[in-house]
């Protein structure tokens, strides 16, 4: 099997060398393209986003088909202004000298995407791999079958095949395509399979950009108004559910309270989570769907230790015959079940309190890094606190998940949560070497740079380095002695 | 716990007490280095003539005089370099402000190479220490007495507590592979950074890998004899003059035009003597080769009957004194090792094509270096070369100088690495990039909640569009998409 993948990749190499993929012309009808397949296909992505998790047409625009539009378009607009050389300032000593940083694509580029955003995370770093001028092999997550599907089928159709190809299958297609030599891998997914990634990456001393994951919390400081309280637990609500029901790598994972107002933010929790996502489990709507048995099982356990089901204090309703688990908050489940150790990825929301609030911080730091923290509050010695003793992908004061849309904001993780980073021209960045280009003149010779060696050469390397024009100057002209007369030749 | 993972555990608590985040120590750290370099600098070079054989002059310009410029750049940047950057944001998230701030990575390991002993380990150690993070440094064991230069003026000077040498072989470095980091930065061969990485994997650490390749000089044909003469100078420099061919980014070999190859062997032998003089050995103005190791290993490229029959100066080798002459070999055959594999050494092979444009093709067919030299001054040829060819860095009518210029980025594409450092770069190489999004609560964009309809779809399509003015007509009942 392997055989036919590597044949596909000389192919597809084929057709970077022949330089196709570099020139505007093509990078612009790619992206162009792009565009064309969301909008003549909207109504398909919809139906396969809706089969795979379930997702509203209007939650897949807002996070899928809308995403990758707006990428698609930024790129469109900027990647010319992308691929020009930047100047460089050369050092004096260098003149005449002119430096430049060019940005040239890698090559062919392999891209893994993982299921909860199948359309966006597959086309936002495929956006990025274009405007760069790579050619791309794409792997959407066989865990959507339909949203895979419909890429494998689609991207031929609009795209230029020999240049872009959508490879479809599971673990056994990914190793294989992980045995191949690639200018790049651009991961999203889980910690554990990034390693794998990285591993594999590192057989070749392939460079990669993991997007992971992690435990995001959510800090949510004592409001007093109530109009800002209002905002705040409906965006926790959003943040919690509203993103692919719980699975997505930014969502909010667990809420930071304290103690004494616990009560307040489960009371208005309670109230918005009913108005968006329905009253009970049987009149749920506007949620997406647990993409399939093994993560309903995996969340469905999470539940199951009797801790923890005794910290349910609204939902754990579950329907095993249709998997699915009602938007469900927990006050103080047990530090050490899995429910507060492993990134949850499903609608479970656990309500940690705290005597105060700075303690979250010490809770924080006290695990991986995650993608984004959250914090929802309006004091100011607060919010320094945490900007300076944590460390997260992002940090996000109250909102949450927002960050994702905004082109100018580089978006991914550190530590555990992940490397490298994209989204706008970060994307173009990521799928680039940025090659340094110095031009040197033959007019003007600096002697001293090279053997043989005497004490005047070495005193005008040292003024040379301390860019001291004026010594140098001087020397030359034997105006200013050698000094350092005591160094052996 | 060993006595490695002990230490490791007292830089973590230093890292987290803050300490190394405040600008104050990142500035004593670095007048500290400084201060190291100049009062140690006999100790320098006593070592590096010890371990390599280089000239004073040459350990000065290759190493002391790069750190000093290189700490002197970070104590002028270090300011702007740590302060936070404003993001823009789209009106639609008014009023929100967003700032990129960076942030130390945290525990930093830092492996360097035996060619440039203090250089490739200190510069590093500059760009961790101007981030704010804790580091370990392991030097090469073979350079046993720079390692041992830095192992014991490091504690004197800097930070103990925070910025720690562990001196030791591969297996040494093998247990701190081990250890998880938040980052690792090697500066070594394609072999051992497949290790590195490897092990990275394990702990999913970010890394820096500055590798080498068999880095090609293009010469094309010169017609000034000023020109010629300044071109030998470089190359020769570039080659023989830095640590004997022992370096990443030296020449390895020479392509030329066949019509030109005759004057230029003819202009080599005739430069290599007045740089480095009648008898290189005895002037001391070439580095040695590092080991028995690395002496047999270039020897044996020599030992190859097509390749000893395509010597055409030098040849000769010194064992004892790990010595090996400037040699030229003109067309040596391609496939033999000395023509796949990366020299790092002092034998120069020149190869001749039918044209100078052939070159390009020729070096594609090999994995990217980490430089591609030219001399020429032909645009259209300098054009071709940047668009068609892939390395770390280009460099027209110079060697190896690219590696003092600040505002350039150095590092590797492909096999010559990935990653880069030096000035803002080092900085930028160990820290994290935080994004901080600030948002109010004064506006909320009504249509981000469900319950969902066809109102709020048609509003999010012109929202992506940032088309504002129709968010507010269809808003208003005044506009249907």
């Amino acid at each position: 099997m392997n055989g036919v993948h590597e044949d596909m990749l000389g192919e597809v190499r084929t057709t970077f060398r022949s330089g196709r993929t570099r020139g505007v012309a093509w990078r612009k009808a790619q992206l162009q393209a792009l565009l064309k397949l969301l909008t003549e296909k909207e109504d398909e992505i919809f139906e396969a986003l809706k089969q795979d998790v379930g997702k509203h047409p209007v939650e897949a625009y807002r996070d899928e088909v809308g995403v990758a539009r707006k990428s698609a378009t930024l790129a469109l607009r900027c990647f010319e202004k992308w691929m020009a050389p930047q100047k460089g300032r050369i050092p004096l000593v260098f003149f005449p000298a002119r430096g430049a940083v060019v940005s040239e694509p890698l090559g062919v580029v392999l891209i893994f995407a993982s299921w909860n955003f199948p359309i966006s995370l597959a086309l936002d770093p495929m956006i990025g791999a274009i405007s760069a001028g790579n050619a791309v092999v794409l792997k959407p997550s066989e865990l959507a079958p339909k949203c895979s599907s419909f890429l494998a089928n689609t991207i031929p159709l609009y795209m230029d095949p020999e240049a872009i190809r959508v490879v479809e299958g599971g673990k056994v297609v990914a190793e294989q395509l992980l045995q191949l030599k690639w200018d790049k891998i651009f991961f999203t997914g889980s910690p554990q399979v990034g390693r794998i990634i990285m591993s594999a990456a590192a057989k070749h001393l392939t460079p990669v950009t993991l997007e992971l994951g992690g435990k995001c919390p959510a800090i949510f400081d004592t409001l007093s108004n109530s109009s800002d309280l209002q905002v705040a637990v409906k965006r926790i609500a959003g943040g919690k559910w509203g993103t692919c029901n719980g699975q997505a790598c930014i969502g909010i994972d667990y809420v930071l309270v304290e103690r004494q107002f616990a009560s307040v933010l489960i009371e208005l929790l309670k109230k918005f989570t009913k108005k968006f996502y329905g009253e009970n489990l049987k009149t749920l709507e506007n949620l997406s769907r647990i993409v399939n048995k093994h993560h309903f099982d995996r969340v469905h356990n999470l539940l199951k230790d009797p801790k923890v089901a005794a910290s349910v204090v609204y939902g754990g309703s579950v329907d095993e015959e249709n998997m699915v688990i009602e938007p469900t908050i927990l006050l103080n489940p047990p530090l050490d079940t899995d429910i507060m150790t492993e990134e949850i990825f499903g609608p479970l929301l656990p309500i940690i309190t705290l005597n105060n609030i700075e303690e979250s911080i010490q809770f924080i730091n006290s695990r991986e890094k995650p993608l984004a923290i959250y914090a929802f509050t309006k004091n100011d010695s607060l919010k320094e606190k945490i900007l300076q003793e944590t460390s997260s992908g992002s940090l996000t004061f109250n909102d949450a998940v927002i960050q994702f849309i905004c082109d100018t904001l580089p978006f991914g993780g550190v530590g555990q949560s992940g490397l490298g980073r994209y989204h706008g021209k970060f994307s173009f960045d990521t799928f680039s070497h940025e090659k340094a280009v110095l031009h040197r003149s033959f007019l003007i010779e600096l002697e001293p740079r090279y053997p043989p060696w005497n004490n005047f050469k070495m005193e005008f390397v040292r003024l040379a380095y301390n860019y001291d024009y004026i010594g140098l100057v001087l020397l030359l002209l034997g105006l200013r002695g050698i000094f350092r007369t005591n160094r052996r030749q | 716990m060993s006595e490695c993972e002990k230490d490791l555990e007292v830089l973590r608590e230093t890292f987290k007490s803050g300490k190394t985040r405040e600008e104050s120590w990142r500035r004593s750290q670095l007048k500290n280095l400084l201060r190291l370099l100049e009062e140690k600098e006999d100790d320098i070079f006593k070592a590096l003539k010890q371990d390599l054989g280089k000239h004073q002059v040459e350990a000065y310009r290759d190493e002391i005089g790069t750190l000093v410029k290189s700490v002197n750049y970070a104590l002028d940047g270090l300011k702007q370099w740590m302060s936070s950057k404003k993001a823009k944001l789209p009106i639609a998230a008014f009023p929100s402000s967003a700032e990129l701030v960076p942030e130390p990575l945290g525990l930093v390991l830092i492996i360097s190479s035996w060619n440039f002993p203090f250089g490739v380990s200190l510069e590093p150690l500059i760009g961790a220490i101007a981030a704010g993070n804790v580091m370990v440094l392991k030097p090469s064991e073979l350079a046993p007495a720079c390692s041992s230069v830095l192992a014991k003026t490091i504690p004197t000077y800097l930070d103990s507590k925070a910025i720690k040498v562990i001196e030791g072989d591969y297996s040494v470095g093998q247990k701190l592979l081990q250890q998880k980091w938040d980052k690792i930065f090697f500066t070594g061969s394609t072999k051992v950074a497949q290790i590195v990485m490897a092990a990275a994997a394990k702990h999913l650490t970010p890394v820096t890998l500055e590798l080498g390749g068999k880095c090609p000089a293009i010469i094309d044909s010169l017609s000034s004899s000023w020109d010629k003469n300044i071109a030998m100078k470089r190359i020769l420099s570039g080659k023989f003059g830095t640590c004997a061919g022992q370096v990443c980014a030296g020449i390895d070999y020479i392509l030329v035009k066949k019509t030109f190859a005759n004057e230029l062997v003819q202009m080599i032998k005739f430069a290599i003597p007045k740089m480095f003089g009648e008898n290189p050995k005895e002037s001391h103005s070439m580095s040695r080769i590092v080991n028995k190791t690395h002496f047999l290993r270039i020897k044996n490229l020599l030992d190859e009957p097509m390749v000893k029959a395509s010597i055409i100066y030098g040849g000769s080798t010194d064992e004892d004194n790990l010595y090996i002459e400037p040699t030229l070999l003109l067309d040596p055959p391609v496939q033999a090792a000395i023509m796949t594999e990366e020299i790092f050494g002092p034998l120069l092979p020149i190869l001749t094509m039918d044209n100078i444009e052939d070159s390009i093709e020729f070096i594609n067919a090999k994995p990217k270096p980490l430089a591609i030299y030219a001399f020429t001054k032909d645009e259209e040829l300098r054009r071709k070369i940047i668009s068609r060819t892939s390395s770390g860095s280009v460099v027209f009518n110079d060697t190896i100088i690219q590696y003092a210029a600040d505002t350039l980025p150095f590092g590797g594409v492909g096999q010559s690495g990935f990653g880069r450092y030096h000035g803002k770069f080092s900085f930028d190489t160990f820290s994290h990039e935080k994004v901080v999004v600030r948002r109010s609560f004064l506006t909320d964009i009504w249509f981000r909640y469900p319950p969902w309809n066809d109102h709020k779809l048609q509003l999010f399509r012109v929202g992506f569009r940032y088309d504002y003015l129709s968010i507010v007509l269809i808003t208003l009942g005044l506009k249907k998409a």
